[in-house]
């Protein structure tokens, strides 16, 4: 028997995996309700990809296989990258994007604990910039698209991007609101007129908000089973919701409110499982609040003036780069010490 | 009365594991044949052997005395011979032998002749000067020498007295029992240390898992001449630890490095004070204890035990250890030990004994990498960052580990308890200041080595210089006598300057294998150099 101490607590990181799998359920479920089945197809592709890349990329690097498979973090990035692509994204983009994201991300800079960056955001960064017409042809929600495909018929697609004869691709796709309000703002349309379109729902995206509410719902599970703590989340919500709303009380024609910016795109998904990743984010309280209000603006600020539709992707590797520093300037006051 | 509660950052709550052994009274245990009494039980120097072998003693009987200020007095626990005093095996994390005293029970167990001080009559230096004698150290796991904490001290005067009886660890219920036992005599010696330090307060500290003992001490102090608090502390490990105990009832911090004299507290644990009670009222140094037996033994309890009585007796006496026990912890089993051998005897730090099992702490599963989760983070009592000390620690990385506060770390194992990864933290950490300690130490040894021949060589020129003037002297007859003390330095100077040189001699170089033409071109480069130097030292 070694040194004390000679017990220990029974939170162990599969244990934490799993939970962040868990509550990524509701969120799944909301998805497949609004968009069809199409995405546990991605979340089986994505999530067998991740396990074999992972295993054999182990065993070339020598560590053990097992007790590396059993932790659960690779399905964890395969699951948050599979539910950030388009959900009827084509078999090989899920697949490429997910042994980007194991391989390169995690694997190749020395597996669990050594990814300096996000995985499931680097795999998605990579695809975007690399074919970006896929990545941005989302499938409008089922009851919104002019013509229905069941499951039989989105299996089809994702593997052969084969449609029924009847059906175009204009039929099943539509703009995502914010790609929607991006490209009518630039036509110098209102914004009172642009949500009038049928993509915009209650606050953020029509069906879409559903599922962001359900990912809010895992994430408030997580917080209760303290898997994640209140900072990031909460740092990185208020952020978002305070230059969305500042800058739409000073200008409502042109800014679209705080709503409709925490309910639209990646903004819960990001709140409660990828900005809190502890790997690629920071350790201290005040670090946590810094990395996450970072990422909050930088979200803003790409999806307002960048090029690309939403910024949570490139938010979080940018504040991912910023840890070190980070860390290095919060550290907090050590008992028995002054400031 | 209670004034508020101040919180500590960070903690955790093990499974307590108090009621198996808190349930019954203290027992005291049958008399051993054979004592063990290693000298050093304390913090501090190696009390002086005040006996032989073949001596008989008496019960209470000095056998060693305190050598110097911190050091603490050893005494038989019962009469008998003295048989051996050579190295055995002793309680101790490091698993070392020490020098001990083999004392063979004559079974009459009779006292010395002792008597209670009058401790109001005397003047305090005379009454520590006593406690060191009666070998009164702290007995909440430190064993520092209590005289030395209950000294007053003009500068740091004491304002708060503060009493541990928190007892945070898990499994442990010694100071539970005693309190609720004896809190009457616990009473007694707040008073006599209060009297010493002249605190204008006092106060228990008791965490609420523990409600008889807090109400009996409340009992007790109520019938106290002087005014007494007790508070009920939440139970938070390590809520017992000095500094977190002081914070949660004065709302100060003790800074780091300096002792908590410093903000005008000084803390003991209660029994400890019953020590002093049991020594000063009744003349009775310490030779015996209240230990907890508990874990894997048929009848865990806490037993009064003689100090020196085997660990493997001890367990006997609660009725032996299961099968399945596979070895002895000493103290919790957060900060405990494994104890090198059933054999080593009781010793005034002792205050638990657990039998171990693989199912009471299973073996850690291999370590997973850390994930920076900060749940150490966020249960560390001092406010450490130790994914950080870990990731400098593994990383030898030394010098950023003391700059992250690494001598801050008590070693409360709170870190290790909560990590997912099931990173033995503590062991980096102490791996990390042993590894530092090491280091300082070999180069304070390296310097002074320096420094030494340094001297040594300035001094072997200056003799020869000193001897090359006399000759000169003589030869030149006495009417040379003139320069005096001025040559003396000059000649001094110069031999400390040709030392200098010699020094930078020796320098390696590593130019030696180059061609010639190469190494006639850096002695070139050198002698430029040199006199660029120069000059500048003339400017």
């Amino acid at each position: 028997m070694s040194q004390s101490p000679y017990i220990s607590g029974s939170t162990s990181v599969s244990v934490i995996m799993l939970k962040v799998l868990l509550a990524l359920v509701p969120g799944i479920v909301a998805y497949v309700w609004v968009f069809g089945g199409g995405v546990l197809v991605s979340l089986t592709l994505a999530s067998i990809t991740a396990l074999v890349s992972e295993g054999v990329m182990l065993k070339l690097r020598n560590r053990p296989v097992r007790p590396f498979l059993m932790d659960g973090s690779a399905l964890v990035t395969a699951w948050l990258l599979a539910l950030a692509l388009p959900p009827l994204a084509p078999w090989w983009l899920v697949v490429v994007g997910t042994l980007f994201a194991i391989v390169i991300a995690k694997q190749l800079y020395g597996g669990l604990g050594y990814n300096p960056f996000n995985p499931a955001m680097v795999g998605y960064a990579v695809l975007l910039i690399s074919f970006p017409v896929i990545m941005t042809q989302w499938p409008a929600p089922l009851a919104l698209a002019h013509a229905q495909l069941g499951f039989a018929d989105q299996l089809h697609y994702i593997f052969s991007r084969g449609l029924p004869v009847d059906v175009q691709v204009d039929a099943i796709t539509s703009a995502t609101p914010l790609d929607y309000l991006k490209t009518q703002l630039k036509l110098q349309h209102a914004l009172a007129d642009i949500s009038q379109a049928p993509v915009f729902g209650v606050v953020g995206a029509k069906g879409g908000e559903l599922v962001t509410g359900a990912y809010l719902l895992g994430g408030l599970y997580l917080l209760q089973q303290r898997i994640v703590t209140w900072h990031i989340p909460v740092a990185f919500l208020a952020m978002l919701a305070l230059v969305a709303g500042a800058s739409s009380l000073l200008d409502p024609v042109h800014y679209a409110g705080a709503g409709f910016h925490l309910f639209s795109g990646a903004s819960m998904l990001c709140a409660f499982f990828i900005a809190t990743d502890p790997i690629s984010g920071p350790t201290t309280p005040k670090g946590k609040l810094l990395f996450a209000a970072g990422i909050g603006l930088l979200t803003w600020l790409i999806r307002t003036y960048g090029g690309y539709p939403d910024g949570v992707a490139f938010a979080v590797l940018f504040m991912n780069i910023c840890v070190p520093l980070i860390d290095a300037y919060t550290q907090p006051r050590v008992f028995g010490h002054k400031l | 009365m209670i004034s508020t509660l101040f919180k500590f950052h960070g903690g955790v709550h093990p499974p307590e594991h108090k009621l198996e052994s808190a349930a019954t009274p203290i027992v005291e245990v049958p008399l051993p044949q054979r004592l063990v009494l290693p000298l050093r039980q304390h913090v501090g120097n190696v009390p002086k052997l005040q006996v032989a072998v073949g001596d008989h003693v008496l019960k209470g009987q000095l056998l060693a005395i305190a050598d110097g200020m911190i050091s603490a007095s050893v005494h038989a626990p019962t009469s008998g011979t003295i048989v051996s005093i050579d190295e055995q095996l002793i309680p101790h994390a490091s698993g070392l032998p020490d020098l001990c005293i083999t004392l063979q029970a004559d079974g009459e167990d009779r006292w010395v002749e002792h008597r209670a001080l009058e401790y109001r009559d005397l003047p305090k230096a005379a009454v520590l000067e006593a406690l060191r004698a009666g070998g009164v150290v702290g007995l909440g796991g430190a064993t520092f020498p209590s005289h030395v904490k209950l000294r007053e001290d003009a500068q740091h005067p004491v304002r708060t007295l503060i009493l541990n009886g928190a007892e945070c660890e898990p499994y442990i219920t010694c100071d539970d029992r005693l309190m609720r036992e004896r809190a009457d005599q616990i009473v007694r010696g707040i008073e006599i240390m209060q009297y010493l330090l002249g605190a204008e307060r006092c106060v228990v500290g008791i965490e609420d898992n523990k409600p008889e003992a807090a109400q009996a001490m409340r009992d007790a102090c109520r019938l106290s001449s002087i005014p007494i608090e007790v508070a009920t502390v939440p139970t938070l490990y390590p809520g017992g630890g000095a500094k977190q105990l002081i914070k949660v009832l004065t709302g100060l911090e003790v800074p780091s490095g300096k002792l908590p004299t410093e903000i005008g507290v000084q803390c003991f644990n209660v029994a400890t004070a019953y020590t002093v009670h049991r020594f000063i009222h009744h003349g009775e140094p310490v030779i015996s204890r209240v230990v907890t037996v508990t874990g894997k033994v048929a009848r865990p309890g806490n037993f009064e035990v003689p100090l020196g009585m085997s660990i493997a007796e001890l367990v006997q006496a609660a009725g032996g250890a299961a099968p399945e026990s596979t070895g002895f912890v000493m103290g919790g089993p957060m900060m405990g030990f494994n104890l090198p051998s059933a054999e080593v005897p009781v010793v005034k730090a002792t205050n638990c004994i657990i039998a171990s099992a693989p199912d009471l702490f299973p073996p850690l599963p291999p370590a997973m990498p850390c994930i920076r989760c900060a749940r150490c983070a966020d249960a560390c009592p001092v406010n450490l960052q130790p994914q950080e000390l870990y990731w400098f620690a593994k990383s030898s990385n030394l010098e950023k580990a003391r700059d992250y506060h690494l001598f801050d770390c008590i070693e409360c194992g709170c870190c290790s308890y909560v990590c997912p990864s099931r990173i033995p933290l503590v062991q980096y950490y102490r791996y990390a200041k042993s590894e530092i300690l090491a280091a300082d130490k070999a180069k304070q040894a390296a310097d002074l080595a320096r420094e030494r021949n340094e001297f040594r060589l300035a001094r072997i020129e200056r003799e020869k210089q000193e001897r090359a003037a006399k000759h000169a002297q003589k030869a030149a007859g006495a009417k040379a006598d003139v320069a005096g003390d001025e040559a003396k330095k000059a000649a001094i100077a110069a031999a400390m300057a040709r030392a200098q040189a010699q020094k930078a001699e020796v320098v390696p170089q590593n130019t030696a294998d180059l061609p010639p033409a190469v190494q006639e071109e850096i002695a070139g480069i050198d002698a430029r150099r040199e006199a660029v130097n120069e000059e500048k030292q003339e400017n």
